[in-house]
């Protein structure tokens, strides 16, 4: 009979109706504006990546030790050193990345014994071409510049 | 397959898929059917197919940790747990406590935010668009932990052999704390919202039953497995990265219907949030990092290591031959195993039915076709 009842009146139903009107409160909006209003990403996040400068000298942090083209798996980075006879020691010629293969797996990262490649908090990587999904060792040294919308 | 079809007419041969959006990625059902009635099914797979176990070869033991999280990437924390403990398995090592328990804190993580677009995806093929929303909501706030945590939100590649690289972040107790408080209340909304309603009940009671043995002689595993009421998790039968330590049950039902297995998956929802209560008030300080050396090279030999993930028994057979490239990598994935019971269970019923099935399998493309 109670069954009956809660079949008549579609007690089923309605419960379920109540949890959605439950959540029609202005307040639960779950909106992101997101061109407009950047999401904030973690501090961790792996995104484009770039080559660091020391900020004093604007010197390139790079020794050109290739450990990250070593750990790279997808074999994406093409350091380009050559030797100073002057300082006797290996210099970072070119450095190239290329961003449609990447991953973003951070191995590269972690791999850098001077912390100078790093990724960084930018996601927005399209491109209008193939080619400029290869970035050279200048754009990685300038790093992302985040297009700003305004509204 | 019968031989000849109710009053001898030709039966219709349907192609579901590739691009169905009901069939959770590109599987391809070719349904015979007699009117609405399924006479037969074939699958046919391979449309996602990316060489993994190949590309494991070419690569050294570090580098193909990446690769892992790309098979379910719905569980990609699962996925990578499960490799790293077969390459410690072969190396001889073991995770330092701390990290073992980061690390069940996270796969639990993982199983919420599987079994969260699971239940999402599952109930809008059925025709219930509610869910979706609530379940994306909440799962967002698990990938939110993980994206702190490690960098990236899906793909995570949070573990490395030998432990893990990413120390917990400030708050990362608070935060976890925080969604398991925040979790169990919305898990009882997303009940109110489905378990009676009678267009859900209507739908899967009864609908791709499949019981103990038939489970067992497909070696179908997780959730389907437990639905039709065997007791088999392997978090308690062979325990890895210290489940032992933690109490919790595994919820069964007797059936073996893809209601059996909603209310199965939603228990375990609440499971896995026991298991991260007890994992975060018990994080020991420590080491997060084994003795594991900067180049992985382990020795000749070979090991099998599997753990309960989200789906089901998920194996990792690797095989080294001394060097620093795996010599062999297998995966036994549980989408692979559990798609094929798909016809046994939708043989006979409605075409309707088949939507529903392959809902329940919860099957992931990635891994079915590696």
């Amino acid at each position: 009979m109670r069954n009956l009842l809660k079949k008549i009146f579609l007690v089923d139903l309605f419960q379920g109706l109540w949890v959605t009107f439950r959540y029609q409160h202005p307040r639960n909006i779950y909106t992101e504006q997101y061109p407009a209003e950047r999401p904030k990403v973690a501090e961790r996040y792996r995104g484009a990546p770039r080559l660091n400068i020391n900020p004093d000298n604007g010197e390139t942090l790079c020794i050109a030790c290739n450990l990250c083209a070593l750990a790279c798996p997808e074999a994406l980075i093409v350091v380009g050193s050559e030797r100073n006879e002057a300082t006797r020691r290996k210099e970072l010629t070119t450095f190239t990345y290329d961003t449609s293969r990447c991953m973003f797996c951070g191995l590269c990262e972690d791999a850098c014994p001077v912390d100078a490649l790093e990724l960084t908090q930018d996601f927005e990587l399209a491109t209008y071409t193939r080619e400029g999904q290869i970035w050279d060792r200048q754009t990685l040294e300038e790093g992302p510049r985040p297009t700003q919308y305004k509204c | 397959m019968p031989d000849s079809t109710f009053l001898d007419s030709t039966e219709l041969v349907l192609n579901m898929g590739p691009q169905h959006p009901s069939t959770h990625g590109v599987l391809r059902v070719i349904l015979k059917l007699d009117g609405e009635k399924v006479m037969g099914t074939e699958c046919v797979i391979g449309y996602l197919h990316r060489g993994v176990e190949k590309i494991a070869e070419n690569r050294t033991w570090a580098q193909f940790n990446p690769y892992v999280d790309r098979m379910d990437y719905v569980a990609a924390i699962s996925n990578g747990l499960g490799y790293c403990l077969a390459v410690e398995k072969l190396l001889n090592v073991e995770a330092p406590p701390r990290a073992q328990a980061v690390r069940v804190i996270l796969t639990e993580l993982n199983r919420i935010a599987s079994h969260l677009l699971w239940l999402g995806t599952h109930a809008l093929d059925i025709g219930a668009i509610t869910p979706v929303f609530y379940c994306l909501r909440e799962r967002e706030e698990a990938l939110k932990i993980f994206e702190n945590y490690c960098g990236a939100r899906l793909t995570t590649h949070a573990f490395r052999i030998g432990g893990l690289l990413y120390e917990t972040y400030e708050g990362f107790e608070r935060e976890v704390r925080a969604f398991c408080d925040m979790f169990l209340p919305k898990v009882d909304e997303y009940e109110e919202l489905l378990t009676n309603n009678r267009i859900w009940v209507g739908r899967l009671r009864n609908v791709g039953i499949l019981n103990a043995d038939e489970c067992k002689e497909y070696g179908v595993t997780g959730p389907v497995l437990r639905a039709a009421g065997v007791k088999w998790d392997l978090r308690k039968a062979q325990p890895y990265s210290g489940y032992e330590k933690y109490e919790f049950d595994i919820p069964t039902r007797q059936n073996g219907d893809t209601y059996d297995r909603y209310m199965v998956r939603m228990e375990e929802m609440r499971q896995a949030v026991r298991i991260m209560r007890q994992a975060v008030d018990a994080i020991p300080e420590g080491a997060i990092m084994g003795k594991v050396g900067k180049v992985i090279k382990p020795a000749v030999g070979e090991a099998y290591v599997s753990i309960e993930a989200p789906k089901g028994e998920l194996g990792y057979y690797a095989v080294s031959d001394g060097s620093t490239q795996p010599y062999r990598v297998r995966v036994r994935p549980p989408s692979f195993v559990n798609l094929q019971a798909l016809d046994r269970m939708v043989r006979g019923g409605l075409m309707a039915d088949v939507v529903a099935v392959i809902g329940t399998l919860d099957i992931v493309l990635g891994e079915v076709d590696r």
